[in-house]
């Protein structure tokens, strides 16, 4: 088997970002199989197929039930030895990065992480990381087989492409150890929305607010977009806003999909917190904010007026 | 309890990237990587609470890693453990989990904690590959710690909220940076460092031979440094009263709503 | 209107203190030596080298018989300079032991030229026969810093960083030794979850080696009454490194452009470009803190600096890697402490205003009274001495008055408050004094302080360049490349009136390099976290304490 990706389950749904890894291997070009892991799972090999996989592991077992690694690297590394692989691909999340990292103990296999690509060039894999803050983008590999990769999150979308699949059972034997750790409760999703850190969305607010009493603005765009809510640090000491939500240099680092800078003027010190987002959006009334050097859409304009509006469109659009 | 502690030395100041080997420049001054601070923080509070035991702290790194270790030991650890050797340069995950299991095996301490990430690397995975190693069960991300009848019961921070997790021991814990607060070390705790136990290990006197440390001992290689994709064409507008909606058109250009 | 009109409340009271810590907490040392730039380091090494032919002694001091405490993240961190060294100190502290060679400078200066700048020329003059460098060496301070670190722990001392002296212990009219600043307090001043108190360092002989603008100097000078009856006088040096393209072959100052000449706007100073090796070039202005214009921004000025054709062409595809800023006390001899010792302390180097301002000169002073203070320390801790009886410490005072700072700074003693007549007859005075060799004028000239200079507003700021991000920069991306990343949630370190009218606001606001201060409509907003401890607001209306240790900036290359 050339590709093996492990599609991480919560609840009864697999999650986007090992569909998205799936569809990536399924674009190069190479066999690909995925594997779902967990109890009373059975159901979510078919949802493997439309993105990709050609088969689909499935190792079904009620001690597999609670999400925690160890289980899984037994079972990971029963399979390679079983039917060989010459790589496994993971999408970045807590469960994930403990797997992938055990498996490559268990196996002696070289891990790449925090990749955002990976192709072919010349037969050989290589995979793209970013470092120092996003700034330089580092092309690695690996000296030997399996390769173990670990994608950053949201790297790739989903894209539906294949059809039916046929799924396999896979042998479930446990080691001792592995068994040592104990869900005693697990956690249900959070529904005051995501940290800031994890968030897809960030809205960001600073001076340009003109008080703390305009932080509702940001708030109401963070929670119509489902996003986090982020500040400057001027804001910050001048108590506008928690310490906690403050992104920059001497903040939080974060890297969402979408960043919308609300009255941000963009100084250096808060631009090495978020350079790395996907998408930067800056509404400033100044049109000559630093911020307007690195945004995607620079928005010359007063954040009072813009901001509400903008809220009320995305939850129109939401709505439909 | 005994409690083995897992540092990196990591550079300061403005990180860069040598052109030349095409790695992190490790050249210049360096610290004690800020994660494993909390490591070091949770370790002392756990002793603290059952009043005795031993906090150790070991490191695989260059000859200066002992800065990082003396800044563990100032804080309030007892003893110190430098894996060092030319040899270990260069090594990856592969080759950095089995030198550290290695020395850890000898410790056979009851927990083995590790901090979040390096922030040199960001790879939340030490942890976890030294667990396999060491064949014992492993918790990440872990908020909250309370020891009791010689289990642990602990928080596990994921993207969906907070687990609770037990564990018996001995055991591997990666501590998240939401753990607490590092202590300062105080005066005398710097000025006492330097007189605690600060043991060297070479990679012989671990058994361990050129094959599996180092670039040799890696699996997996840095190619090419590139300059990271343009942002792409830059759009700056001029609110017309249309703003929100262009906003809106570009969002979904973008697919992002 | 003048800056002194709204003085802060600072009293040195605040920071004088008997020892509070119980004694067995209390941590005890030989000598304490507070600041790791070159006048402290020099002093730590020359003591190590006389206690190694005095082991009884060093017993006697007990565990730690020399410490140095430094404020910044490391030693070097906090040091900045031109520099052209004059090597005479650091010959004499390594004789026999090290050679020039073996010291990290960049080179022996070999070509010079003085420039007098317009908006369109460079014209050469002659050197002034008080700025040849023949035999000096380009060094970056803040690497010599480290240099001189590692030979300080080599030689014994054991080295605190982040570990800055918060108040002065005196006890029974002696100096006890320092206490050390708080961690892990917030904004407000409450205790955070990890605070961690200072602790009260008790040593038989403190030494004071703190710069410019040392805090616990001014405190000392107060609290023992040995100011000099001219108070000190500041100038505000701004500085860049660069990477070039092309090497620079001799060291270079600058007078004029773009400083004004008439006598009114009171604009002393002039530039510096000096070759640090083959492929990096450090510039900087350097402006005195007696200026009056409220628009006058020395940052500015060094951007401005830059766009003239000579710089231009010298920082031709090259990048700035870093930036920092830094104050010169200028007031020379007759600023100099009336007495620089007292019971149990002896002063050191530019805390003490140890600075030739003609010839730029300070480092080489300060490495020479470490290793005077060493000596006089020493002496007074063999058996049969105690350094606090009053006059155990005087043999530092004579040494000085022997030593050549005190020919030096005297030759060249009113050359600078010349210049308070304006560029072109201070020209004349300084030219006349240096042909005198210091006889002429006879007498000392006062000094005024910066802070008494009536303000005056131009339109200065028009032809500021706008930052382009390639040749010229904002302050905020600067102290970005300072490597400031101070912690924010604590208290504030600077002690300032915060209501004080718009020119005073306007004043600091453009005159501090870091950008802490802002003009609002009833005052000035303060951010505390961008301070790279320059010590101009001291100068000109404030106060600087040092804040928690480690904060400010991590100079590695200024």
């Amino acid at each position: 088997m050339a590709t093996l990706v492990f599609l991480e389950h919560h609840g009864s749904e697999l999650l986007k970002g090992g569909l998205g890894v799936l569809s990536k291997a399924a674009s190069l070009g190479d066999d690909v199989s995925g594997i779902v892991i967990g109890s009373g799972v059975r159901g979510l090999a078919d949802e493997a197929g439309k993105f990709g996989a050609a088969r689909v592991y499935v190792a079904d077992d009620a001690q597999l039930e609670a999400p925690l690694p160890q289980p899984r690297v037994d079972v990971l590394a029963q399979l390679v030895r079983d039917k060989g692989a010459d790589s496994i691909l993971f999408a970045n999340s807590v469960l994930a990065a403990d797997t992938a990292a055990g498996l490559a103990a268990r196996l002696d296999a070289g891990l790449n992480w925090d990749l955002v690509d990976i192709a072919r060039n010349d037969g050989k894999l290589v995979g793209t990381r970013p470092a120092l803050q996003d700034s330089v983008y580092v092309e690695v590999g690996w000296t030997s087989q399996p390769r173990i990769a670990l994608f950053r999150t949201g790297s790739f979308d989903p894209v539906a492409s294949g059809g039916a699949v046929e799924t396999e059972d896979v042998p479930v034997q446990l080691e001792d150890f592995s068994t040592g750790a104990r869900m005693v409760e697990q956690a249900h999703a959070e529904s005051e929305g995501p940290s800031i850190e994890e968030a897809d969305v960030v809205v960001a607010g600073g001076r340009g607010l003109g008080g703390p009493e305009n932080f509702t603005l940001v708030e109401g765009l963070a929670k119509a977009l489902g996003g986090a809510v982020g500040a400057t640090r001027a804001v910050v000491d001048a108590g506008w806003y928690p310490y906690s939500t403050q992104v920059g240099q001497t903040g939080k680092t974060v890297s969402p999909k979408l960043y919308v800078a609300c009255g941000i003027s963009g100084a250096i010190q808060h631009k090495v917190g978020m350079q790395g987002s996907g998408v930067i959006v800056a509404i400033n009334k100044d049109p000559n904010a630093p911020i307007f050097d690195f945004s995607d859409l620079g928005v010359v304009g007063d954040v009072h007026q813009i901001v509400p509006k903008l809220t009320e469109l995305v939850e129109q659009r939401k709505g439909q | 309890m005994k409690i083995a502690v897992c540092v990196k030395h990591v550079p300061e100041g403005t990180k860069r990237i040598d052109p030349t080997t095409k790695r992190l420049d490790r050249g210049g001054e360096g610290a004690l990587n800020p994660f494993d601070a909390n490591a070091v923080e949770e370790a002392l509070r756990l002793k603290q609470a059952t009043g005795e035991g031993e906090v150790l702290v070991v490191s695989l790194g260059p000859a200066k890693a002992q800065d990082a270790l003396r800044k563990a030991l100032a804080m309030g650890a007892d003893r110190a453990v430098l894996v060092t050797d030319d040899a270990a340069a260069g090594s990856d995950l592969v080759a950095t989990s089995r030198a550290l299991a290695q020395a850890l095996e000898r410790e056979n301490a009851d927990l083995v904690l590790f901090g979040q990430q390096g922030n040199d690397s960001d790879g939340a995975v030490l942890g976890a590959a030294v667990a396999d190693r060491l064949r014992r069960p492993m918790v990440s991300q872990v908020a909250e710690v309370t020891h009791a009848d010689g289990k642990l019961t602990v928080k596990r921070q994921t993207e969906f909220g907070y687990d609770v997790i037990e564990t018996q021991l001995p055991a591997v814990v990666a501590v998240s940076d939401a753990i607490n607060e590092p202590r300062y070390p105080s005066l005398k705790g710097i000025m006492g460092a330097k007189s605690k136990p600060q043991a060297t290990l070479s990679a012989d006197d671990l058994g361990l031979t050129a094959e599996v440390v180092g670039v040799g001992g890696s699996r997996t290689e840095v190619l090419e440094l590139k300059a990271p994709p343009s942002r792409g064409e830059s759009r700056k507008i001029e609110d017309d009263g249309s703003a929100a909606q262009a906003i809106i058109d570009f969002l979904t250009e973008k697919r992002l709503i | 209107m003048k800056p002194a009109d709204f003085a802060p409340p600072f009293r040195a009271s605040d920071y004088v203190a008997p020892p509070t810590d119980p004694e067995n907490e209390r941590i005890d040392v030989g000598v304490l030596i507070v600041g790791a730039g070159p006048g402290g380091l020099a002093c730590a090494i020359r003591i190590g080298q006389l206690l190694d032919d005095a082991p009884e002694i060093r017993e006697r001091l007990g565990e730690v018989p020399v410490v140095v405490l430094e404020k910044g993240k490391a030693p070097g961190s906090h040091l900045l300079s031109g520099a052209v060294v004059n090597p005479r100190s650091l010959r004499r502290l390594f004789k026999g032991r090290k050679r020039i060679e073996d010291m990290p400078f960049y080179g022996p200066v070999e070509h010079e030229s003085v420039y007098f700048l317009t908006a369109n020329r460079a014209l050469r003059i002659p050197t002034p026969p008080t700025m040849q460098n023949d035999g000096n060496h380009v060094a970056s301070l803040a690497r010599l810093g480290r240099w001189l670190a590692e030979q300080a722990e080599e030689s014994g001392a054991m080295l605190l960083p982040e570990t800055p002296a918060h108040k002065l212990l005196i006890d029974g009219g002696r100096a006890r030794g320092v206490r050390t600043g708080d961690k892990g307090r917030g904004r407000n001043g409450e205790e955070l979850g990890n605070f961690e108190p200072g602790a009260d360092v008790v040593a038989r002989v403190t030494v004071l080696a703190e710069g410019t603008q040392g805090h616990l100097t001014g405190v000392a000078l107060e609290r023992f009454g040995l100011q000099s009856e001219n108070p000190q006088v500041w100038a505000l040096g701004v500085k860049e490194v660069w990477k070039v393209a092309k090497p620079l072959d001799r060291v270079i100052h600058t007078m004029g452009w773009p400083l004004r000449p008439q006598a009114k706007y009171r604009e002393f100073g002039g530039s510096f470009i000096y070759p640090m090796g083959d492929d990096m070039v450090t510039l900087g202005m350097v402006v005195g803190l007696d200026y009056r214009d409220v628009e006058l921004s020395v940052h500015d000025l060094l951007q401005e600096l830059k766009t003239h054709t000579l710089v231009r062409g010298i920082l031709e595809g090259g990048e700035r890697v870093a930036w920092g800023a830094k104050t010169i006390p200028e007031g020379g001899f007759v600023s100099l402490p009336k007495q620089l010792h007292a019971p149990g302390l002896l002063i050191c180097g530019d805390g003490a205003g140890m600075v030739n301002v003609p010839a730029l000169k300070g480092i080489h002073y300060a490495i020479e009274s470490g290793s005077l203070a060493a000596e006089a320390a020493f002496a007074a801790l063999r058996r049969g001495e105690t350094p606090w009886r009053p006059g155990a410490l005087a043999a530092y005072d004579e040494a000085i008055r022997q030593s050549f700072i005190w020919k030096d700074l005297q030759q060249v003693r009113n050359m600078r408050q010349a210049f308070g007549r304006g560029f072109w007859l201070g020209g004349a005075f300084a030219g006349a004094m240096t042909a005198s060799r210091g006889k002429f004028p006879p007498g000392n000239t006062r000094t005024e302080r910066d802070s008494e200079q009536e303000l005056l507003r131009t339109d200065r700021a028009k032809s500021y360049p706008a930052p382009d991000g390639k040749l010229t920069f904002d302050k905020l991306s600067s102290v970005f490349a300072s490597g400031n990343k101070t912690r924010d949630d604590q208290p504030n370190h600077i002690v300032i009136r915060r209501d004080v009218p718009g020119e005073v606001a306007q004043l600091w606001e453009r005159m501090c390099p870091a950008q802490v201060y802002e003009a609002t409509g009833d005052g000035v907003d303060v951010t505390p976290s961008n301070c790279v401890q320059c010590g101009a607001i001291t100068a000109k209306g404030g106060r600087l304490t040092p804040p928690e240790g480690g904060s400010g900036p991590e100079y590695t290359l200024t």
